[in-house]
């Protein structure tokens, strides 16, 4: 924690992966500053596992180079291994193991002195409200206090970076929101980086900086804050009975107040306007179009939109 | 090497509660045994050997082979399934070397192996079969051997693979036919030249002769001597824990982080 190095906690320098004549992951360059919760956004196929897996150590990069805590694979994995906590996809517990021992089997693998491991093990299992589960075997947890235990058992070597791939997947919502705090206590508590991957714009929100990858290549970085005022402009989404109201509505609003009615576009059931100063549209639009819309919601623009205006297409299309 | 052990304590354990798996290595050879044994108990004369000998104590040794390859296959397809559910990648990504993980797998399911051999030599006083304390003790040499050996062969083959299917696939095609040439199921004696060829290089071969001299008191001219027999075992386990060791080592992350590029990624 006293760590007097002042560079970044990861460095991603030019990365590249292919797998065959696929490029996965294309000269990707990013930097990850200690403590912060660090996001990477982006579809299926879009390299973030990839990614992911590399900094992990579990896969080699075709080019490029990577940085943990000041070190690159080239001063040794061991040393590398030793400072990262990594939380797969699949979880990584034995499900016919205890939570304690699977806790303290990690302990041996990472060669931790066995009394302080003990000791740790139980601090993080109160910790992640585990305490009165430890005896219980993995398989008879539920989806959200098994993400916890991995998470506690990532943590007991106490790692500088704690890197997660997808681990708001296959959770419910209220256990979405116990990770997130969770992880935010991780940065803020134990001082150590959180990296985590996720296609949920929810979960990048949440982050203090994000990075979103697409087809590959790193199309921003950023705050989500940042990144969303660069969009420019106000979002004002009316939301329809369907999908075919909102397209007649689109056209109706198209015709009546020209270009100067601002980007418009349709999502499903609603209709999207994109302008500056949105709130000037509200009371023409309801005087104009009276009981067309149930509702309309003027916001700042999305991750979503940040991503639509980076890339010029939709975030669900497949990359591949 | 705590990691190493750590890691066979670990399959000791879930051997222990999975109740279903003992049971089904340890059900089906036994069965074999009673039913193949009385099945031939009437037909069977091995040519030139001691007359009385039943099929059942001739069967006997090669149903302890059985048992313990069994075991092992059990205990090395789980590899697979360790890699599916993801336990796998989190010890891959730790700061044990691959060996260690080797050592481990190794270690694990060899124990689990013997003490299943093992457990069929109580049987022994109920066959009347003349064993006493030096036969006894290189019986269990033998098994013990023979579960390394087996447990590094499984290893090696369940190390590359992505399913389960694939292993039962060469667990058909390679393992068992391995184990129905080793003398375990008929004396090499009776064969034709050419069974008898490829009974010859088969190293099961010599660790079943092994287990049979040292479950009898009489000796086994048609059979490879003992000498040879441990000699051919003891390489054989070497051997194999060795191909293990250089499979993992080669591939430390095992097939998964070359499927990569052919399925979604991410």
């Amino acid at each position: 924690m006293a760590d007097a190095r002042s560079g970044p906690a990861v460095a991603v320098l030019g990365l590249s992966r292919t797998y065959g004549d696929r490029l996965a992951l294309d000269s990707v360059s990013l930097e990850v500053r200690p403590g912060e919760v660090f996001a990477l956004l982006g579809p299926n196929g879009g390299g973030k596992t990839t990614l992911f897996r590399i900094l992990a150590t579990f896969l080699p990069p075709s080019s490029g180079t990577f940085r943990i805590d000041g070190l690159s694979p080239a001063d040794g994995l061991g040393a590398i291994r030793r400072r990262l906590g990594v939380v797969f996809q699949s979880p990584g517990l034995d499900r016919k193991l205890t939570v304690r021992e699977n806790l303290l089997f990690h302990a041996e693998i990472y060669s931790l002195p066995r009394r302080e491991a003990a000791r740790r093990a139980g601090e993080l299992l109160e910790r992640f409200g585990l305490a009165d589960r430890a005896a219980d075997r993995v398989e008879a947890l539920s989806g959200g206090l098994a993400r916890r235990a991995e998470i506690a058992k990532a943590l007991l070597h106490g790692p500088r970076v704690l890197l997660l791939d997808e681990p708001a997947t296959g959770l419910d919502p209220l256990a979405r929101r116990t990770l997130r705090s969770a992880l935010a206590d991780v940065a803020r508590a134990d001082g150590a980086t959180v990296l985590l991957t996720t296609h949920l714009f929810e979960e990048a929100e949440a982050a203090d900086r994000i990075a979103i990858l697409d087809r590959g290549r790193l199309v921003a970085e950023g705050s989500p804050e940042a990144l969303r005022r660069e969009v420019g402009g106000d979002v004002l989404v009316l939301t329809t009975d369907g999908p075919d109201d909102a397209a007649r509505l689109a056209a109706d609003l198209r015709e009546r107040f020209g270009p100067g009615a601002g980007t418009v576009s349709t999502l499903e059931a609603t209709v999207r306007v994109e302008r500056p100063g949105g709130h000037e549209l509200i009371a023409p639009l309801v005087a104009a179009f009276p009981g067309r819309f149930r509702s309309a919601t003027l916001g700042s623009p999305s991750l979503e939109d940040v991503f639509v205006d980076r890339t010029g297409h939709r975030f669900d299309e497949e990359a591949a | 090497m705590r990691a190493a052990w750590a890691l066979a304590r670990r399959e000791v354990i879930r051997f222990v509660r999975q109740p279903s798996r003992i049971v089904g290595a340890l059900l089906p050879p036994l069965l074999a045994w009673v039913l193949i044994g009385a099945g031939f108990a009437g037909s069977f004369r091995i040519s030139g050997a001691a007359p009385g000998g039943s099929y059942f104590t001739y069967f006997f040794p090669g149903t302890v082979v059985l048992v313990i390859l069994f075991a092992s296959i059990f205990a090395t397809i789980s590899v697979i399934e360790d890699r599916r559910e993801g336990f796998l990648q989190g010890v891959v990504v730790s700061p044990a070397p691959p060996l260690a993980v080797a050592a481990g797998k190794v270690l694990g399911g060899s124990i689990l192996a013997l003490v299943q051999g093992g457990a069929l030599l109580l049987l022994v006083p109920a066959l009347g079969l003349a064993v006493r304390g030096p036969e006894l003790a290189l019986s269990i040499a033998v098994l013990v051997l023979l579960s390394f050996a087996l447990t590094g062969l499984g290893l090696a083959i369940a190390w590359s693979l992505e399913s389960t299917q694939g292993f039962h696939a060469i667990m058909n095609l390679f393992l068992f036919p391995m184990w129905f040439l080793s003398g375990a199921f008929f004396p090499a004696s009776g064969a034709p030249a050419w069974l008898r060829a490829a009974m010859a290089v088969n190293p099961l071969t010599y660790g079943v002769a092994a287990l049979r001299n040292g479950l009898s008191a009489v000796t086994h001219p048609e059979l490879p001597s003992l000498p040879l027999s441990l000699a051919m075992t003891a390489a054989f386990a070497v051997a194999m824990v060795g191909l293990s060791a250089a499979v993992i080592a080669r591939s430390p992350a095992g097939p998964e982080a070359r499927a990569l590029g052919r399925g979604k990624s991410g």
